[in-house]
């Protein structure tokens, strides 16, 4: 499977199913960070080869997707975030989406969340409920050798955590893989945010002893594992940074838990 | 005589009362909605869990162990002080011993509590001033909110210990007692043998000391964090039921939206009466919502936000029990003038800058650990975002860094400098 996230893949284009009168199951709600973070398209790349292996009805907006308008919110934003908000719901509404699916936490609450008060109604998925239901009902089979021996930990966002209650999923999907996750002293609801939250991520953190980070990718080396499980974007981004400033990055892999199941699917 | 004495008393006690709830109600009046109360089964339910099974205290769970005991043991000691008040006002005394084994349950709780409560406050003191637990310190923490705690918590120890005094000493003062006293009842043959008359003066001492405190402790407490006592249940009763992740919507602005995007049918739509903010987002007092201040007011400072806010663990000016004890003073502060002089009113000063920096509303990153971890379901992060929208709707005062993805998502629709184009480059 790893050769195939190599090359190029095919991805079902909603206005080009919907020229033909079709109308798929799902929208993979790709976000900002799928199409244009280098290191996080690979996790938007490994989701869809997920989604094409499963046979999943599905299709993506591509050029005409844009920001959910969630950064903008939590900056203090409310005009701009509305604007987006209403832009992206005639879209929902123009393609008469049902169901959506995300990789982002954080694109998963606003549009499951704060959404529906401007009109929309549809159906949020996560990726991990989603992965979790497709294990369960067996129709997604994993190779538990692929990632055997690793030992894992999973620092858990806080737009899937405590602002939704989701602890349980990430952890099944991982387990399916065989792995035993060693969690970090904070965990589940308790869970160190790893400092990107609320805009942050697109702004210096203000000044303090330390970098948010650095403490929570701390936290993480001290379980010892191989692999850093995440399922966020920004969460990726920041203890990414956190195993170059402690120069681990070599020894130790930050994975999204979306391209630990692409290595491993049957 | 006693029994007039006692109704004038009690009488002074519920005038003083009545005027300090009457002041909170008109600053409650000052306030901004929230969101509607509605799912009264659900708040039922989550008042049942967090109040009264202390659901969330526990998440720490020595200090959340003695916070419960102290609040179960409040719960039936309560009980025993209505009675109190009915046996002062007719000269009964035990009154409501009639009820037969409730009583006894009650009246037995209540003593073992009184007891147990007394060591808890003992350790919780040892803990404020000995041990300096971390969490009860902190740059918001001045010398007057210790004096505070301690007065508050000193108090609580005096009301146990006359309870307990009360107890010991009608047990020896009566062969024929009614209700039960698990504890007291080991004590008091100790001072069976004292003189009928002493033994009945110390009793009259603990009863008049106990009931006179606790006229002394409720008037106190609208004036101390220690309101806390009141005002906690009603908060998680009111507290938002939506995701912790769900931000309100400002439905001012969805009407300017709509305005701008569809000109003709929001232009008809627009219903009379229907006036935009003065403001949008919170400045100063007169902004806070009704949850903020009832937030401001349940508050007891425990600090359990600020211990797990990771922009105050890792240095940051940010603190979330700051953010909160704010609010109270603010209102404090400005409230009962724009209760006299009107919304106009004016003193020179304002939340943000004079009382919190700009510093402090930024470094928040939203990650509900604060909200989470209050046991009384105070909401910061809301209150943190309404100060960003003031800043950044009105002031347009957002940081540089956040301007500039304003003004991506605005011309691009990504917080990045990217064509959307590029969208669909994940897949080569």
């Amino acid at each position: 499977m790893s050769e195939a996230l190599k090359s190029k893949i095919e991805v079902p284009i909603m206005a080009e199913l919907f020229a033909k009168g079709e109308k798929p199951e799902y929208l993979f709600w790709v976000g900002c960070a799928g199409a244009f973070d280098t290191r996080y398209m690979k996790v938007a790349k490994a989701f869809a080869t997920i989604l094409n292996h499963l046979g999943t009805s599905y299709a993506v907006l591509g050029k005409e997707e844009s920001c959910t308008g969630d950064p903008a919110r939590r900056a203090g934003n409310e005009m701009l975030f509305q604007m987006q908000a209403m832009t992206n719901i005639e879209i929902f509404k123009m393609y008469e989406i049902k169901k959506i699916i995300t990789i982002c936490p954080h694109c998963y609450n606003t549009l499951k969340n704060e959404y529906p008060d401007l009109g929309a109604e549809f159906e949020v998925v996560n990726y991990l409920e989603f992965l979790q239901g497709m294990i369960k009902s067996g129709k997604l089979k994993l190779d538990k050798s692929k990632l055997k021996g690793n030992k894992v930990t999973y620092h858990d966002p806080c737009y899937l955590g405590r602002a939704n209650d989701i602890y349980d999923s990430p952890r099944f999907v991982i387990e399916s893989l065989g792995l035993k996750i060693s969690e970090m002293q904070r965990n589940k609801s308790f869970a160190l945010c790893c400092g990107a939250g609320g805009a942050q991520m697109f702004k210096d953190a203000e000044k303090g002893d330390k970098e948010i980070f650095i403490e929570r990718t701390e936290e993480a080396l001290e379980t010892k594992s191989d692999i850093i499980a995440t399922a966020c974007p920004f969460c990726m981004t920041m203890i990414t940074d956190g195993l170059k400033y402690k120069n681990k990055e070599e020894e130790i892999k930050n994975l999204d838990i979306a391209e630990m199941i692409a290595t491993a699917i049957i | 005589m006693s029994q007039l004495v006692f109704i004038v008393l009690l009488t002074i006690t519920i005038g003083i009362f009545a005027y300090s709830a009457f002041k909170v109600y008109q600053l409650f009046k000052l306030t901004k909605p929230a969101y509607p109360v509605r799912d009264f089964g659900k708040r039922i339910n989550r008042t049942i869990v967090n109040a009264f099974f202390q659901q969330r205290i526990f998440r720490n769970p020595v200090a959340g162990f003695m916070h419960a005991m102290v609040f179960w043991g409040f719960c039936l000691i309560l009980v025993g002080s209505i009675e109190m008040v009915i046996d002062g006002i007719a000269g009964t005394e035990r009154i409501l011993a009639s009820l037969g084994l409730v009583y006894n349950i009650i009246i037995g709780g209540g003593d073992l509590f009184a007891y147990i409560i007394a060591v808890f406050i003992v350790v919780f003191i040892i803990r404020r001033t000995i041990l300096n637990v971390n969490r009860l310190h902190g740059k918001e923490m001045q010398k007057k909110n210790h004096i505070d705690a301690i007065l508050a918590l000193t108090m609580i120890l005096l009301l146990m210990i006359s309870l307990a005094g009360m107890n010991m000493f009608y047990i020896a003062g009566h062969s024929d007692y009614v209700g039960v006293y698990p504890i007291s009842a080991l004590i008091a043959p100790l001072f069976v043998n004292m003189q009928a008359d002493t033994i009945k003066l110390i009793h009259d001492i603990s009863w008049w000391s106990h009931i006179i405190l606790i006229f002394i402790f409720a008037n106190a407490l609208p004036y101390s964090k220690h309101f806390h006592i009141f005002m906690s249940i009603p908060n998680v009763f009111f507290s938002r039921l939506t995701p912790l992740g769900k931000m309100t919507n400002m439905d001012s602005i969805t009407k300017e939206v709509k305005l701008m995007m569809n000109p003709e049918t929001a232009f008809a739509a627009t219903p009379e009466g229907d006036e935009p903010p003065a403001r949008f987002g919170i400045l100063d007092a007169e902004d806070f919502t009704w949850k903020n201040y009832i937030d401001s007011l349940a508050c007891t400072q425990c600090g359990r936000c600020t211990a797990v806010c990771p922009a105050n663990i890792t240095g940051k000016e940010l603190s979330p029990r700051k953010m909160i004890m704010n609010i109270r003073q603010r209102m404090k502060m400005k409230g009962p003038h724009l209760v006299k002089q009107g919304a106009d009113y004016n003193d020179g000063f304002s939340l943000i800058r004079d009382l919190i920096k700009e510093e402090e509303v930024w470094a928040c990153t939203t990650c509900n650990a604060c909200a989470k971890e209050c046991p009384l379901n105070i909401d910061h992060p809301t209150f943190i975002l309404d100060l960003r929208r003031y800043l950044v709707m009105e002031e347009s005062a957002a940081p540089a860094q956040l301007n500039a993805i304003f003004a991506n998502i605005e011309n691009n629709g990504a917080p990045w400098q990217y064509s959307n184009e590029d969208r669909l480059n994940w897949t080569e």
